[in-house]
C-alpha cells in the first residue's frame, strides 16, 4: 500500500493505481476526455493534469498515466491546474465547437469564449477509438498516421480494412462525433475512423435481425422509403 | 584481421603499430561531410595522383580524416608535424602545397591571414579560431583516419578499455561519477549516477545501452562530426559503459540523413568485431557485448529518449510518461541506458586520463569541455570545443571573430528549437547548464546560432515554431494544437495583423503548453517564444503597434526603396524577377511598389548600398 497526500488529505491506496483512479475513488473530480474505464490510459487530452510536488519543483502531470508514489503531494484543483485546464478547454473549443461533451466541460469550468481563430476540425485525436478497436474489439483496424499537424486517425491506405468487423465501437466511444454520424457521405465524416464503413443495413440483404450501431443514422429507413417509392412507381406504372 | 585473444595481444599490437610509424611529413585532408561538400574529394584525388606521379609515396604520407572544425575555411589542409594550416585550398594550390611539403617549405601567400594584423599565420594552433579552444575530443579527429582502426589504436585507442577491463565495474562507475561528467544531450543529468542506476538493476533479463545520435536541431552538427571523424571512440565509450553496467547489447540510433556517419560506423563496427573487440568473450575476459546500428527515419521527436526506444522497437516514435524511467523499463521492457554521442566520446578520455584530470577542465558543477556548432552571422563558423564556463563573449567575438558584416551582433540562440535567445547584454554569461537555464534558454546538444541586427526576433520565433508544429508527434493535445496556435499568432504578428491582446494570449498559451505537455519537446517548445518575449518585447510591440519590422525581415511590413547613392548602373533592373525597377542609365532608379514582391535580390546585389529597407 502506498501513502500519499491528495489535496492535503493523507490517503492510502494500492500500489499501481494511477493518480486519477485514486483521486476519483476518493471523490475528487478530475475531468477527462481521452480516459475510459477498461481502456489503457493514454494521456493525450491533458485535461486531467494535476500538480505534484512542492515549491519550485512542483509540476503538472497527467493524472491518468502517473502512478501513485510514496509521500507524493498532489493537488487536483490548484490555481495552476485550473488555469491550464481552462486554456486546454479554450483550445478544444477553438477546434471542435460542436461537441456536446466539450461544451459541457467548458461551461463547468466557466470558459465562456475562446480567443483563437475558429476551426471546425471535430477530431481531437484523443485515441479512444484506436484503443477501443485494439484493446476491446481485438481488431486493430484503425490507428494513428502522420505526426504533428498531419496526424489523423484512419485505416491503412484509407481503404476499408479487412480487420474491421463493423462493430461500431469506435463511434460509440468518440467524445466529439457521437451525435453527428453523416450516413453515406463519408467525405463529411468526422474523425475519419468511420469514413470507410457503410451502414450494415445497406450492405446486408436482410437486416431485420441485426443490431444497428449507427443509432441516429436512419439509412435503413431511407432504404425502405426508396423501396416503397420504387414499388409504388412500378404499381402505378 | 586476426582476432585478439587477450589484453596482452592488444598491447603488443599497439606497440607494433607505434613502432612501425614512419617519421615523414603527413598531409592531412579534412573530409567530413562539410569538407567533401566544399571539394575535399578533389583534393584527395589530386594528392594521390601527384604523390604517385612524383614518386613521393615514401617521403610524404596522406591521411584522410573527419572534420577539423573550421567549416568556414573548408576544404582545409593540415601539414604534420609542422602544424601548417592551409585554408580554402583549390586543386592548383594543392599541387603547390605538395611540392612545398616535399621541400619542407611553407607557401606564405596561401596561409590564413589574420584580419587584424593582416599578417599570415602558419600554425593551426595559433589561429584566432583555434587559440582559445580546448580541443580534447575534436583534436582526435585530425589524428585518426575514421575507416582505419589501426590509426585509432596507434593514438592510444582502446587503451581506456584495457584500463577499465583491468579494474572492477564499480571502479569504472566511481571514476565516471567523480569526473562530474553530465549528459551532453541537453538536460545535463550526471552520467555516472545514471550508470549506477542501471548497474543496480537486476541482471536476469538483460540490459541495453543506447547511443543517441538522432541529432535534429537546425544548425547543429557536433554529433555528426564525432561519428564521422572518430567512430571508434564512441564504440570504446560504449564498451566501457557496457562493462561497467553489465549491459550485453547496445544500439546506436543514428539518423538516416547522416550517410557518411553511417558508412564510417558500419566499417568501424565490422573492424571492431573482426579484431574481437566486439562480440563474445572480448579480449579473453569473458565479457560479451555487441552493438547494433539502428537508422532513424528522421523524426525530430525520436531524439526524446522514450520515443527513441519505441522507434528502436519498430513502433511509432511517440514519447510516453516517465516514470517508469528507461533505466527501470526501457527497450522491450528491459532496463536501458541512453547517452548522447558526445557523452560516450568523453568516456575513454575520463578513463585513460583519470577522473581528477578530467574534472580540472571546466567549472565546479560543469566539468569537461563542450562542443558547440557556432553558426549564423559570425565571421568564422564551425565546430568549437571550449571548457564549460567560458563566456559567450569569448566564443562569439574571440573564436568566432565577431560580426560577419557591418551589422552588430544582437543575440545568440542556443539549444536548437527547444532553446532560447540570449541578448547581447547578457553575453558575459558563463556557458554551463545552470546559467543557461536561468537565462531562459538551455544548453541543448550545443547549437549556437549568432544573430545580428538584420535578424527579426519575431521571425526567429516563427521559424522555430513552424519547425516544432511539424515535428511534434501530435499525441499531447496541448503540444500539437498549442504549437499550431502559437505559430498562427506569430504569423499574424509578422504580418502586422495582430493586436496587443493576441500578444497576451500568446504568452498565456506558451506558459500553459510548457506546463501541460508530457515530454521534453513539448515542455521546451514555447522557449523560443518566451525567451524572445523576455528580452525583445519591444520588437514584438513595434510589429503590433507601428506595423514595422525593425530588422527589415517581415515581408508584409517592409518596403524597398532606392536612395541617392544609386549610380544608375542598371544591375538591379536586370536582376529584378518581377520587373518592378525602372530608370534611365546613369540616373537614379525607382521601384514600383505595386509590382515589387520584396524578394530582396536588388538589395543583395547593389554595389553602392543604394537599396534600403523601410
Amino acid at each position: 500500500m502506498i501513502n500519499l497526500y491528495i489535496n492535503g488529505l493523507k490517503v492510502t491506496v494500492e500500489e499501481g493505481t494511477t493518480l486519477l483512479e485514486a483521486a476519483r475513488f476518493l471523490g475528487f473530480p478530475i475531468p477527462t476526455l481521452c480516459y475510459l474505464d477498461g481502456l489503457k490510459p493514454y494521456g493525450a487530452c491533458r485535461l486531467c493534469v494535476v500538480e505534484i510536488g512542492e515549491g519550485e519543483k512542483s509540476r503538472l502531470v497527467s493524472s491518468c498515466t502517473y502512478p501513485v508514489e510514496e509521500g507524493l503531494k498532489v493537488r487536483t484543483a490548484s490555481s495552476r491546474v485550473i488555469k491550464a485546464r481552462k486554456m486546454v478547454l479554450e483550445l478544444l473549443l477553438a477546434s471542435c465547437p460542436q461537441s456536446k461533451t466539450i461544451q459541457d466541460l467548458a461551461s463547468a469550468y466557466g470558459v465562456k469564449q475562446q480567443r483563437f481563430k475558429q476551426e471546425f476540425e471535430d477530431c481531437i485525436l484523443c485515441g479512444l477509438c484506436v484503443r477501443m478497436c485494439e484493446e476491446q474489439m481485438m481488431a486493430k483496424a484503425i490507428g494513428f498516421r502522420g505526426r504533428g499537424e498531419n496526424r489523423t486517425v484512419g485505416t491503412p491506405f484509407d481503404i476499408r480494412s479487412e480487420e474491421c468487423r463493423l462493430c461500431g465501437g469506435c463511434i460509440y466511444v468518440c467524445p466529439t462525433c457521437q451525435l453527428r454520424c453523416t450516413y453515406t457521405e463519408p467525405e463529411k465524416a468526422i474523425c475519419g475512423s468511420c469514413a470507410n464503413l457503410s451502414p450494415p443495413c445497406l450492405e446486408k440483404e436482410k437486416f431485420d435481425d441485426m443490431m444497428c450501431y449507427m443509432a441516429p443514422c436512419v439509412a435503413c429507413e431511407i432504404k425502405k422509403d426508396d423501396e416503397r417509392n420504387k414499388s409504388s412507381i412500378e404499381k402505378g406504372g | 584481421m586476426e582476432r585478439l585473444k587477450s589484453i596482452a595481444d592488444l598491447r603488443s599490437m599497439q606497440s607494433l603499430i607505434v613502432g612501425s610509424k614512419k617519421n615523414v611529413p603527413t598531409i592531412v585532408i579534412s573530409a567530413g561531410t562539410c569538407g567533401q561538400a566544399s571539394g575535399a574529394n578533389d583534393l584527395i584525388r589530386i594528392t594521390k595522383r601527384e604523390l604517385l606521379a612524383k614518386n613521393l609515396t615514401d617521403r610524404i604520407q596522406l591521411r584522410i580524416t573527419g572534420c577539423h572544425g573550421f567549416c568556414e575555411m573548408e576544404p582545409s589542409v593540415l601539414i604534420e608535424p609542422r602544424g601548417t594550416f592551409y585554408p580554402k585550398v583549390g586543386m592548383k594550390e594543392m599541387v603547390e602545397i605538395i611540392d612545398a611539403v616535399a621541400r619542407d617549405q611553407v607557401i606564405e601567400n596561401l596561409l590564413f591571414v589574420d584580419p587584424e594584423t593582416e599578417r599570415p599565420i602558419e600554425k593551426m594552433a595559433e589561429l584566432p579560431f583555434y587559440k582559445k579552444q580546448v580541443r580534447t575530443l575534436l583534436s582526435r579527429n585530425e589524428k585518426v583516419d575514421p575507416i582505419r582502426i589501426y590509426d585509432y589504436i596507434e593514438n592510444q585507442g582502446y587503451s581506456a578499455l584495457i584500463k577499465a577491463l583491468e579494474n572492477t565495474p564499480k571502479w569504472v562507475i566511481n571514476e565516471v561519477i567523480s569526473s562530474g561528467l553530465r549528459g551532453r544531450g541537453g538536460a545535463g543529468f550526471p552520467t555516472g549516477i545514471k550508470w549506477q542506476m542501471l548497474a543496480e538493476q537486476p541482471n536476469g533479463r538483460g540490459k541495453f545501452i543506447v547511443c543517441n545520435a538522432d541529432e535534429g536541431d537546425p544548425g547543429a552538427y557536433m554529433d555528426r562530426s564525432l561519428l564521422e571523424g572518430n567512430p571508434h571512440s564512441i564504440i570504446e565509450g560504449m564498451l566501457i559503459g557496457a562493462y561497467a553496467t553489465g549491459a550485453n547489447e547496445g544500439f546506436i540510433y543514428v539518423r538516416n540523413e547522416y550517410p557518411l556517419a553511417i558508412k564510417h560506423l558500419v566499417i568501424a563496427l565490422r573492424q571492431a568485431r573482426e579484431l574481437g573487440l566486439l562480440g563474445k568473450d572480448i579480449l579473453g575476459t569473458g565479457f560479451s557485448f555487441d552493438i547494433h546500428l539502428v537508422r532513424g527515419a528522421g523524426a525530430f521527436v525520436c531524439g526524446e529518449e522514450t520515443a527513441l526506444m519505441k522507434s528502436i522497437e519498430g513502433k511509432v516514435g511517440e514519447p510516453r510518461q516517465r516514470p517508469p524511467y528507461p533505466v527501470q523499463k526501457g527497450i522491450y521492457g528491459k532496463p536501458t541506458l541512453i547517452n548522447n554521442v558526445e557523452t560516450w566520446a568523453n568516456i575513454p578520455e575520463i578513463i585513460s586520463k583519470g577522473a581528477k584530470e578530467f574534472a580540472k577542465v571546466g567549472t565546479k558543477n560543469n566539468a569537461g569541455t563542450k562542443i558547440f556548432s557556432l553558426v549564423g552571422k559570425v565571421k568564422w563558423t564551425g565546430l568549437v570545443e571550449v571548457p564549460m564556463g567560458m563566456r559567450i563573449n569569448e566564443i562569439v567575438y574571440d573564436i568566432g571573430g565577431g560580426p560577419r558584416g557591418k551589422a552588430e551582433i544582437k543575440a545568440v540562440q542556443t539549444g536548437g528549437p527547444s532553446g532560447g535567445c540570449i541578448p547581447k547584454e547578457r553575453f558575459d554569461l558563463p556557458i554551463d547548464y545552470d546559467s543557461l537555464t536561468e537565462a531562459g534558454s538551455i544548453m541543448g546538444s550545443g547549437g549556437m546560432i549568432v544573430m545580428d541586427e538584420n535578424t527579426c526576433m519575431v521571425d526567429v520565433a516563427k521559424y522555430f515554431m513552424n519547425f516544432l508544429k511539424d515535428e511534434s508527434c501530435g499525441k499531447c493535445f496541448t503540444c500539437r494544437k498549442g504549437t499550431q496556435r502559437m505559430y498562427e499568432i506569430l504569423d499574424d504578428i509578422s504580418k502586422g495583423k495582430a493586436t496587443l491582446a493576441e500578444l497576451e494570449l500568446l504568452e498565456e498559451l506558451a506558459e500553459v503548453v510548457k506546463d501541460t505537455t508530457m515530454c521534453g519537446l513539448g515542455q521546451t517548445a514555447p522557449n523560443p517564444v518566451l525567451s524572445t518575449l523576455r528580452y525583445f518585447r519591444d520588437e514584438y510591440r513595434e510589429h503590433i503597434n507601428n506595423k514595422k519590422c525593425p530588422a527589415g525581415v517581415c515581408k508584409e511590413l517592409i518596403t524597398y526603396a532606392i536612395n541617392e547613392n544609386c549610380t544608375g548602373c542598371g544591375l538591379c533592373i536586370k536582376n529584378c524577377p518581377s520587373g518592378a525597377i525602372t530608370g534611365k542609365k546613369r540616373e537614379r532608379h525607382f521601384i514600383d511598389q505595386t509590382k515589387c514582391i520584396k524578394c530582396g535580390v536588388c538589395r543583395s546585389i547593389c554595389k553602392f548600398d543604394a537599396v534600403v529597407v523601410k
